[in-house]
């Protein structure tokens, strides 16, 4: 996008530089004069804050890799001196693993804000698909992540999650079997496999963040969407630049999001994982609930929801993987849940979805909590095949604003109009 | 307008009720007694008497079965722990016969224990262990204060996120050591399990390990220090176990304390920077 | 294209945001402290650095006994009556390093030398009983140390130095 102003090398060295890598001038142009809508809300800084949290795993991870040892029979051992003995090494361990979940939170948040705003819209379809696959990247690495402190949950919940791919045995005989011996690198999970699981959970990070630089390149190509879901109509009256304007309310979301990250990191680190993982692996005793950490708790809960392996398997890669196809199940040709009233009842109605999903993920697979969690993967699965596309065709949107510079003249004039409120962005 | 708030709150009531019904119908044992620990909380510090009393009963009678392998001789001097002296501390591990080598024979040998080293286990593996106890080996206990928890249910685990509770593991281990209590009439008992009213299924292989008096809490004055009875005992023991899962947890609170005291004070300015800087920019028209 | 929306950038520079951007910097320079003390030896490593005790019956003269100390290598040797002899009669005032041999062992006990077993260049460990002095001989750059340790020849800039040690007793000494 065009963007607010064009950097001019002034100095020598300047000039040199950019005739040779215009890096001050692509800095310039992405981090400073790009045009952000002016009405973006504070759900718009959580890429912001995703950024940040992908830079602390990965600065965090690198130093714990410093004292961790991959090995079968030393792994639960050295994250004890890890906490015990390492310098800071309890902080630096329990901001990874609290980290994980913050990452998840707010990914979370971002998806849904992207989902309420129609972000997915054309011209933002690969935009959206890459962010689907920076959130399987995630989920791989988190559950990779989980495996390393050999703990009981680590041990079963690989276990676990390794057997699924055993169900595409119903498929092709042998098949299945043939992809679950080749993760484990043996007959069960065993050092092989967690050996292969920290290379992997070392490297998938840097390949997230590639696909985070080109999020970010496609976003700054299509220009961010807005409340509105209007498009960008004239910079100078719909944008500000994104220095100081968008850099500063990014600054004000991460501080206040690390002030959530320090209260669990420092006085609950403990309340997102599982007392089991404290407990060294034993393959002879299956821990009497195996429960995912809490940001796979939908799908596991969608998995067990369908009594066929296989179908369950499939219905869980489903869930996440029809999040691709977002972008043409929706059939409206207006972006903004603000604009969308009967559309925003069933986006709420999906968001408690899942949220009650992962609730049941939790719980035991038993009777009452097993035919709810069926309830509500139909309802899953219906929104985007069903709901979306007919909602689409038969909704009557509400009158959008002309510009964006429109919408927020409106909206200052209804402030202004009860009491003489101060101006706010 | 109306109408979607209104269908809105609907939704979430239903959520809400569908969270909280079930949890009424908890599927577990009794819930452990909430003690009042010195350690819970933001400001909660460990009580270095407490600890050193605990010790004391893990010494004297947990530590001939169970083991504390991931607890140093040297940790129990060090800041936010019992506070033994350097010097006790050397004695201490003077005591106890720890193997080392191999020497330049090549056999491995034993010698006095050193501050640095790990604390002994009773059984040389496992295995022994197992073999010991009639097939099942005791727990080691570094960690037992977070490895072991029960269910909070909803919706009283969203307020322990605010009330920052987390002191499952030292009720739960409290509440075991007092919780051998008489069978109910009809509990079928099987051979070698002992009844237990806060063990999940109530059948636990360890027979009861504690009694009133059985360890000398006499100090240097020849009074006792703190009640000689199975519930002291136990909440003392609970809150050493808590100390060795978490030795750290002093200096994680101290520091957390500064870290958000900080992060306020940061988030005040970067706000009303913000609002400096949006200020500034005019109307769009 | 021209600049409509003004550069919010303060021509009077504003308290509040100085005052934002430093206390940001602060709070980034203490996050930055616990990322490189864990870089530092840890509490067990410390921790493990007891005095070890060494019997020296066994070391026949001539012979040097290799050990460790916190990781570090360690040369007992135990000096013949010729090799006590060259290494007292050097001109100390000529040495690059300039130390008596009798600061360099313990009184009365002449015969044993306890000196780090790494060179004083670049850590390699160098060969007993060899170079030009009969002491040490470094393979890696050539640094020749005489039968007390002391550098003579080659890039090394000072003498193999010393690890605290005592005698318990005439055949028995602690290393740390």
């Amino acid at each position: 996008m065009e963007g607010h102003s064009v950097y001019v090398p002034k100095s020598g060295f300047t000039k040199w530089l950019e005739a040779r890598l215009p890096i001050i001038s692509l800095t310039h142009s992405s981090a400073v004069a790009y045009p952000v809508p002016r009405n973006l809300n504070y759900f718009w800084t959580f890429g912001a804050i995703l950024t940040m949290m992908l830079v602390v795993q990965i600065v965090t991870g690198v130093v714990l890799a410093m004292h961790y040892v991959p090995n079968a029979k030393l792994a639960f051992a050295s994250v004890e001196a890890i906490m015990r003995d390492v310098n800071f090494g309890w902080l630096l361990r329990y901001m990874h693993a609290n980290g994980a979940s913050m990452f998840f939170i707010a990914v979370y948040i971002h998806i849904f804000r992207g989902m309420y705003y129609g972000s997915y819209k054309a011209p933002r379809e690969v935009l959206w698909i890459l962010g689907v696959i920076i959130f399987l990247l995630m989920m791989a690495t988190a559950f990779m992540g989980y495996v390393l402190p050999w703990g009981q949950m680590s041990f079963w919940g690989a276990t676990v999650i390794t057997n699924l791919f055993s169900a595409f045995d119903e498929i092709i005989p042998g098949v299945g079997t043939w992809i679950v011996t080749l993760l484990w690198g043996g007959f069960a999970v065993d050092n092989p496999t967690l050996n292969r699981f920290f290379a992997l959970h070392y490297l998938l990070p840097f390949m997230l963040a590639g696909v985070v630089g080109l999020h970010i390149w496609a976003l700054h190509h299509v220009g961010q969407n807005n409340p509105t879901g209007v498009e960008v109509k004239n910079i100078c009256k719909d944008t500000v630049p994104f220095t100081p304007y968008a850099t500063v309310k990014d600054a004000v979301g991460v501080v206040f999001f690390l002030i959530l990250f320090a209260w669990f990191l420092f006085y609950i680190p403990n309340f997102m994982g599982h007392a089991d993982n404290y407990i060294e692996a034993n393959p002879s005793v299956t821990p009497a609930h195996i429960v995912p950490e809490w940001y796979f708790l939908p799908f596991y809960a969608i998995l067990r929801a369908i009594p066929s392996k296989l179908g369950g398997v499939l219905a869980m890669f489903s869930a996440v993987l029809i999040l691709a196809f977002l972008p043409w199940l929706d059939t409206s040709k207006v972006r903004s849940g603000n604009y969308r009233p009967v559309f925003r009842v069933f986006f709420w109605l999906f968001v408690a979805a899942c949220v009650v999903l992962g609730w049941l993920g939790a719980k035991p697979a038993e009777g009452g909590y097993t035919l709810a969690a069926q309830i509500l993967t139909v309802f899953y699965f219906s929104y985007f095949l069903i709901i979306l596309p007919l909602l689409g065709l038969f909704e009557t949107p509400r009158q959008l604003p002309g510009s964006i510079a429109e919408a927020v003249l409106a909206k200052k004039a209804k402030r202004a109009a009860p009491a003489d409120a101060s101006v706010n962005g | 307008m109306k109408l979607t708030k209104l269908l809105t709150a609907g939704v979430f009531t239903v959520v809400l009720g569908a969270l909280s019904a079930p949890a009424q119908a908890s599927e577990a044992g009794p819930t452990p007694p909430s003690v009042n620990w010195s350690f819970s909380g933001p400001f909660g510090k460990f009580d270095p008497q407490q600890l050193q009393r605990g010790f004391k009963v893990y010494r004297e009678v947990c530590a001939a079965c169970h083991s504390l392998k991931y607890v140093t001789f040297r940790n129990l001097a060090e800041p936010g722990g019992p506070l033994f002296t350097a010097g006790q501390v050397k004695a201490l591990a003077a005591e106890y016969k720890v193997q080392d080598g191999p020497n330049d024979a090549g056999e491995m040998f034993e010698r006095p224990g050193r501050p640095a080293d790990h604390w002994p286990s009773p059984f040389p593996n496992d295995n022994a262990a197992a073999a010991a106890n009639g097939g099942k080996a005791p727990p080691d206990l570094s960690l037992m204060a977070k490895a072991r928890t029960y269910e909070r249910g909803f919706p009283t685990f969203v307020f322990d996120m605010f009330t920052q509770f987390a002191e499952q593991g030292p009720d739960y281990i409290h509440a075991l050591l007092t919780g051998y209590v008489e069978k109910p009439k009809d509990f079928n008992l099987p051979d070698g399990g002992t009844y237990n009213k806060y063990f999940p299924g109530h059948v636990i292989a360890m027979p009861k390990p504690i009694n009133d008096g059985q360890v000398d809490y006499k100090g240097p004055d020849g009074k006792p220090q703190a009640p000689e009875t199975v519930d002291q005992y136990a909440k003392d023991v609970a809150a050493f176990l808590m100390w060795t899962a978490e030795p750290k947890m002093e200096a994680r609170k101290a520091l957390g304390f500064r870290a958000i005291i900080f992060l306020i004070l940061l988030a005040g300015l970067t706000y009303f920077a913000k609002k400096r800087i949006w200020k500034k920019l005019p109307d769009p028209a | 294209m021209a600049e409509t929306v003004p550069s919010a950038e303060p021509t009077r520079r504003d308290f509040l945001l100085i005052a934002t951007g430093a206390v940001g910097a602060v709070g980034a320079a203490a996050v930055a402290w616990p990322f490189i003390a864990q870089m530092q030896p840890d509490a067990a490593t410390i921790a493990a650095g007891a005095p070890v005790e060494v019997d020296l019956t066994p070391v026949a003269e001539g012979q040097i006994l290799k050990l460790f100390w916190r990781g570090k290598l360690i040369f007992v040797r135990h000096r013949t009556k010729a090799e006590i002899e060259s290494a007292a009669k050097v001109d100390v005032a000529s040495l690059r390093d300039p130390q008596p041999d009798s600061a360099r062992v313990k009184e009365g006990h002449a015969q044993w030398l306890v000196v780090y077993g790494n060179c004083t260049h670049l850590g390699c460990v160098p060969l007993g009983h060899q170079g030009a002095y009969e002491g040490w001989f470094c393979p890696c750059h050539g640094s020749v140390f005489d039968t007390s340790g002391r550098i003579r020849q080659g890039p090394a800039p000072t003498n193999l130095p010393i690890p605290p040690y005592t005698f318990v007793s005439d055949s028995k000494i602690t290393i740390g």
